[in-house]
């Protein structure tokens, strides 16, 4: 018994004379930092997600007060973000949309059909590996959630076998389009609520007998839009610029596979 | 003296390298050996913390833990009192010399719980060393380690932009390949000192 007191006494002794020496050590060694940064630095995120390309938030509230990086250099942060930064650094700033991410995929278990039964690990590039994937269409989502276990705020779930993005939780890091081995993810500004929920490439025919939700590149919705936001991007697949589309919702009228879709706060 | 500071220098170094022969500190060594600058910065500081730990963990391990005759609790107090250690000659540095606390930046921290580190210090009890000589072997095996990495940065930065690397093997792979081939290399030096 002794042997066990001494020895947590010992480790327990070091332990507050280190911590108090080390508070101490803080107060005489007290370096003064620009204010600015720990401002900065309480308005970031904190998730620390490397998204900005800086060594975590604190690098990045370092590099804006020192002038390398500008108020858009967060991904994640928002308008607001923008405005408080102008208030601390005393300068304009420019104003930003707040993205989020959305999966351009709608094959549901139920409107897709699977080429075999996969029972690998649950990791969409090694579903991928094997046959470009169990999906008959070979662009669709694999549903294996390689999005959801990199995303850092929880934002993506796995519904029905395609991933989803909650758009509301989502802060538009990108770390979920680099995880995607289909590619199908991209940054959208919120307030753009149509899109074309598919990136398949094949021929309507083929889409068609793959997935009953698939774009089959009838054109319809590029002769109807009233902007001229869609376009066919080289392939029987329609796209729309989120830049031009004032969201008036006409080609979700018009598409005769309901591939365009108007996707709310939460997705779908 | 002078002999036995130059084995202890060739051992520290070449013979028992603690990255590329005892696979100590694997994780900074394929971590920041992306390019050169990083590489240095990294091995500056992995020898300056490792010469300093060696001393602080020499004296406690003969003032405190012998005599309570708990050398039991060698490990979890080395790594007390490095992390300790690290974390206050940061803040010494930081107000003594900018330019130096510049230079070794994010690395200090990092190496605090880094298992090279915790080995000179363990080794250096074993090898039953004074304070001069475990200073010493810290410094010079910090030293090992910081030719290991920037051999192996080079490497990299070279694989990078010269060779045509098959694609599965991009990244990891291929680092994992050339290190234990750099490994290879030094098993070379065994047997130079008999």
């Amino acid at each position: 018994m002794n042997e066990i007191i001494l020895a947590a006494a010992i480790i327990g002794l070091m332990g507050v004379i280190f911590g108090i020496g080390l508070s101490a050590a803080a107060k005489i060694f007290h370096v003064q930092e620009d204010e600015r940064i720990a401002r900065v630095r309480a308005l970031l995120p904190g998730a620390n997600c490397g998204a900005c390309g800086y060594p975590g938030c604190d690098g990045l509230a370092a590099a804006i007060v020192g002038g390398t990086a500008d108020a858009t250099a967060c991904p994640v942060s928002g308008a607001e973000f923008g405005e408080l930064l102008g208030e601390i650094l005393g300068v304009q700033t420019i104003k930003t949309e707040r993205k989020t991410a959305r999966v351009l995929c709608n094959g549901k278990c139920t409107a897709s059909r699977e080429k075999y039964y996969y029972r690998g690990i649950n990791d969409c590039a090694a579903a991928a590996q094997i046959f470009g994937g169990h999906k008959a269409c070979k662009y669709g989502c694999l549903g294996q959630g390689s999005c959801v276990r990199v995303c850092p705020f929880d934002a993506i779930v796995i519904i029905d076998g395609v991933a989803t993005v909650l758009q509301d939780k989502c802060r538009s890091c990108g770390l979920c389009i680099e995880a995607c081995p289909k590619k199908l993810i991209e940054l959208i500004p919120v307030s753009r609520n149509f899109s074309v929920l598919c990136r398949s490439k094949d021929k309507g025919p083929l889409t068609k007998k793959n997935c009953d939700f698939g774009c089959i590149g009838c054109t319809k919705c590029v002769k109807i839009c009233p902007s001229g936001a869609i376009s066919m991007e080289g392939a029987p697949l329609a796209k729309i610029d989120p830049g031009k589309c004032i969201n008036c919702g006409e080609c979700t009228k018009v598409c005769p596979t309901t591939a365009i879709r108007q996707v709310g706060t939460f997705c779908n | 003296m002078i002999e036995q500071i130059v084995t202890s220098f060739l051992a520290a170094i070449l013979i028992e390298n603690f990255v590329l022969v005892r696979f100590l500190g694997i994780c900074p060594f394929l971590g920041v050996s992306k390019k050169l600058e990083t590489a240095g910065g990294m091995g500056i500081a992995v020898i300056f913390v490792m010469a300093i730990a060696s001393a602080f963990t020499w004296l406690i391990q003969k003032y405190i833990l012998e005599f309570f005759n708990v050398e039991y609790l060698q490990t979890i107090v080395f790594i007390l009192v490095i992390a300790a250690l690290v974390q206050f000659v940061e803040m010494v540095i930081k107000k003594t010399s900018r330019a130096l606390y510049n230079a070794l930046g994010v690395y200090l921290p990092l190496i605090t719980t880094n298992c090279a580190i915790l080995a000179v210090c363990i080794i250096n009890i074993q090898k039953g060393f004074d304070i001069i000589n475990a200073v010493l072997y810290g410094t010079f095996a910090g030293m090992g380690f910081t030719l290991a990495l920037v051999l192996f940065a080079g490497i990299r930065e070279r694989m990078d932009l010269f060779s045509s690397i098959p694609e599965n093997l991009k990244g990891f792979p291929i680092s994992l390949i050339s290190a234990s081939l750099v490994s290879l290399a030094f098993l070379g030096f065994q047997g130079l000192i008999k």
